[in-house]
């Protein structure tokens, strides 16, 4: 298993070089390639900034200022018929310029057209809640919440969706280790024997392929059983494989292999 | 008193059987395992199936239940998340002595793949258990197969209050 090492740093430098691969990029076109986008975008235009605007894979993308997202979104449904917020998420640019990028999709099937509204928020910033227009933009923002620590303003219920309400840290920034920080490695002991218990149990083993040949307290050899904390460095006996004691079993009719029967026909 | 008398000698022999309270006990225990439902993840797929009728755990006394008051064993199959870790504490804490626990499957054991933030690393640390069951999923034989471990197991135990509760610390 790879060790764990600090990523704090995973977005300055490149951990992967390929000199053949190019990383490809969609082709991006003009908004005004599009009649129904560049009549949308006049109309956005109009009220709030738009500081980049381009189509995608036959999609508008327009980002706006963190501030006027609320304002952008109920233009968005109560005049240019985007009636839909599909999907919202953050993305973790903390190491680059300690920020979060969110990303809002939308769709209108009125026009049959979907765009995608981005803005940055500072790490502390809060943002506007969305759910007094979209329904859906509830549990989106509470993953956003609970996954990156991106806190929204006037939700109704802004709490932890995945994990449990007493967790500490959010598991998806990239700064976060994949096997947890010490609150996750120990949750389960602390919360329910307590902290000092810690000792007793003991860290966990995150390597489940390890074996140790003469541990006979935590391993058994199949075929070669003994009984718990035998010392067996000098080499251990066979036990065959039974399903009943030698003797047989108090009112149970031994099992015979040799009367069992081989079903061959399996259309029988 | 019925009209006809029937003659143990002939047919099916004296109905007395000589042996001791904890082989008596013991029998009744191993062969009446009733299991908790506990299916977390893809290996519940396989406990199931063992549950139904082409490998008939019935035949075994071993029938599923709802309630953890009414069970014997609890079969964890499948993923124990942290969020989970809690619940099948309590779980375990109410079901009525004695009880048993299989672990079933490679998550159970050890937390398998997911060896990640969100897992348990094998149900071992929350409670105690008494058989693993290796796999990533056991097949249904194999489960049967751990019941039948589980039952020699319970037969070569002590049946009277002397046997202690599992303790995991
Ligand atoms: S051991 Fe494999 S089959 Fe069983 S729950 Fe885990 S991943 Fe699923």
């Amino acid at each position: 298993m790879r060790a764990y090492s600090d990523k704090k740093d995973v977005q300055k430098k490149a951990y992967y070089t390929d000199r053949y691969w190019v990383a490809p990029t969609v082709p991006r076109q003009t908004v005004e390639s599009d009649d129904v986008f560049a009549a949308d975008l006049a109309a956005i235009k109009a009220k709030f900034t738009v500081l980049e605007a381009y189509i995608e894979v036959e999609q508008l993308v327009i980002v706006i200022n963190p501030d006027d997202n609320f304002g952008v979104m109920k233009l968005m449904k109560e005049e240019l018929q985007f009636e839909q917020l599909i999907e919202m998420a953050a993305v973790d640019w903390l190491a680059r310029s300690n920020e979060f990028e969110i990303v809002v999709m939308m769709l209108s099937m009125a026009k049959r057209k979907r765009m995608r509204v981005k803005y940055t928020v500072a790490k502390d910033q809060a943002v506007e809640s969305l759910n007094p227009l979209y329904r859906s933009a509830d549990w989106a923002e509470r993953e956003m919440y609970d996954m990156h620590g991106v806190k929204v303003n006037n939700h109704p219920y802004m709490k932890r969706i995945l994990m449990p309400d007493d967790w500490q840290g959010h598991p998806l920034l990239k700064s976060y280790p994949l096997h947890g920080d010490e609150a996750a490695q120990w949750y389960e002991v602390d919360k329910i024997f307590g902290k000092e218990a810690r000792d007793i149990i003991g860290p966990e083993i995150r390597d489940s392929a390890a074996i140790e040949r003469y541990d006979t307290e935590r391993f058994s050899r199949l075929g070669h059983e003994v009984p718990y904390g035998t010392d067996i460095s000098e080499g251990e006996p066979d036990t065959p494989l039974a399903y009943q004691e030698e003797d047989g079993v108090f009112l149970i009719r031994k099992v015979h292999e040799d009367d069992s029967v081989e079903i061959t026909d399996r259309d029988r | 008193m019925a009209q006809h008398q029937v003659d143990f000698t002939q047919s099916g022999g004296l109905p007395i059987a000589l042996t001791t309270v904890d082989k008596l006990v013991n029998w009744g225990r191993s062969n009446s395992l009733w299991a908790l439902t506990y299916g977390l993840a893809c290996c519940g797929i396989e406990m199931m199936a063992s549950g139904a009728s082409r490998y008939d755990f019935d035949r075994y006394g071993t029938i599923f239940r709802s309630s953890p008051r009414q069970s014997d064993i609890m079969i964890v199959a499948g993923t124990l998340t942290k969020k989970h870790a809690e619940f099948i504490r309590r779980l375990y804490d109410q079901m009525t002595e004695p009880r048993w626990v299989i672990s079933m499957g490679s998550c159970a054991n050890t937390g398998g793949m997911f060896n990640t933030y969100a897992t348990v690393q094998g149900v071992d640390r929350v409670i105690p258990v008494d058989l693993y069951l290796p796999g990533c999923a056991p097949r249904p034989e194999t489960l049967q197969y751990a019941v039948m471990m589980l039952q020699k197991k319970i037969r070569a135990e002590k049946a009277g209050k002397a046997q202690r509760p599992k303790r995991l610390m």
